[in-house]
């Protein structure tokens, strides 16, 4: 079993998914969570200061949503997917529907569609309510070859 | 593909986008500091450093750091192509990931505007280490122009710098 293997199935057993997300020092850089809800997970982005970009309002950098929503995505597929190594990215469309404002933010991902080779995952961020997400993003990733 | 050329720099406009880009926490956080910036566009340099690393056995930068600076770089390029400086938000933006980012080297992103409407502006950017020829990374993104006057004067003296006033 490969050490990713091990770690989602030790988060599996205690339900603390934080330990997998350690594993990814950009992740620990944007302070992204992990938590469980039944058979579902959602994401969470915390309110940090370094995260932010337009000073204005202040609003979280757009790159930090989309790479908040990049982790969400890969993570999504090592947690539901018995994958030996994180998937790679190969391409990633978000649009941005509402400014994300210095606050914690969520993301959930839904795998579209799995081949043999590539994974399509769509994720959705929000703040306040589910329903009125501010930014919604697919992405294609490329999985690991199985050890026969 | 093209061929890379070494684009002149315009001191006016790199020193806007200095005063833009330092007022991003993100990307003071990241250490992404621009290197030139023209009419046509702008380039950033995000440093190597442990923090941006996505793949701990590898040591390759995460993909959404690549993002970001993509991200600011195209947000960034609309200040160098328009006549008066404007604020505008991102619609959308794709990446393509062409390759992993070499561990240890810089990696910068050169992006331009290629279409400006009176709504829209349409933009492109290339992220890429030693060989600017050998992409890392592509970027299209589109801006939504909401004009100047949405944001407040203070931000615009802040960027124009004392130095203009």
């Amino acid at each position: 079993m490969s050490n990713l293997q091990s770690l989602v199935q030790k988060a599996h057993q205690s339900g603390d998914y934080n330990q997998l997300l350690q594993t990814i020092p950009y992740a620990q850089t944007l302070g992204v969570r992990c938590e469980r809800f039944g058979n579902e997970v959602v994401f969470v982005l915390p309110k940090r200061d370094q995260n932010l970009g337009n000073p204005i309002l202040p609003a979280i950098h757009g790159g930090v949503i989309g790479g908040f929503m990049e982790i969400a995505a890969a993570f999504h597929l090592a947690i539901f997917l018995e994958i030996d190594d994180l998937p790679r990215i190969v391409d990633f469309s978000l649009d941005y529907l509402r400014a994300g404002f210095h606050q914690e933010t969520y993301a959930e991902c839904r795998l579209t569609r799995q081949g043999n080779r590539v994974a399509n995952v769509s994720v959705s961020a929000w703040q306040k309510k589910k329903q009125e997400p501010i930014a919604l993003a697919r992405a294609h990733f490329l999985l690991p070859i199985k050890d026969q | 593909m093209q061929q890379y050329e070494a684009w002149t720099n315009d001191p006016v406009r790199l020193g806007y986008v200095e005063r833009f880009i330092g007022s991003l926490k993100q990307c003071q956080e990241l250490g992404i500091t621009p290197m030139c910036a023209n009419a046509q566009g702008l380039e950033l340099e995000l440093p190597y450093h442990q923090k941006i690393i996505g793949n701990l056995d590898t040591g390759v930068i995460h993909g959404g750091a690549i993002t970001t600076l993509m991200d600011t770089a195209s947000g960034a390029s609309v200040l160098c192509c328009l006549p008066e400086l404007e604020l505008c938000p991102t619609l959308d933006l794709r990446v393509d990931y062409m390759r992993p980012a070499e561990p240890g080297k810089s990696v910068y992103a050169r992006a331009t505007c290629y279409r400006i409407t009176n709504t829209i502006i349409f933009t492109r950017c290339e992220a890429f280490q030693r060989d600017p020829d050998v992409s890392v990374a592509q970027c299209v993104a589109t801006f939504m122009r909401i004009g100047r006057q949405a944001s407040p004067d203070w931000f615009w003296k802040q960027i124009e710098g004392a130095g203009n006033e």
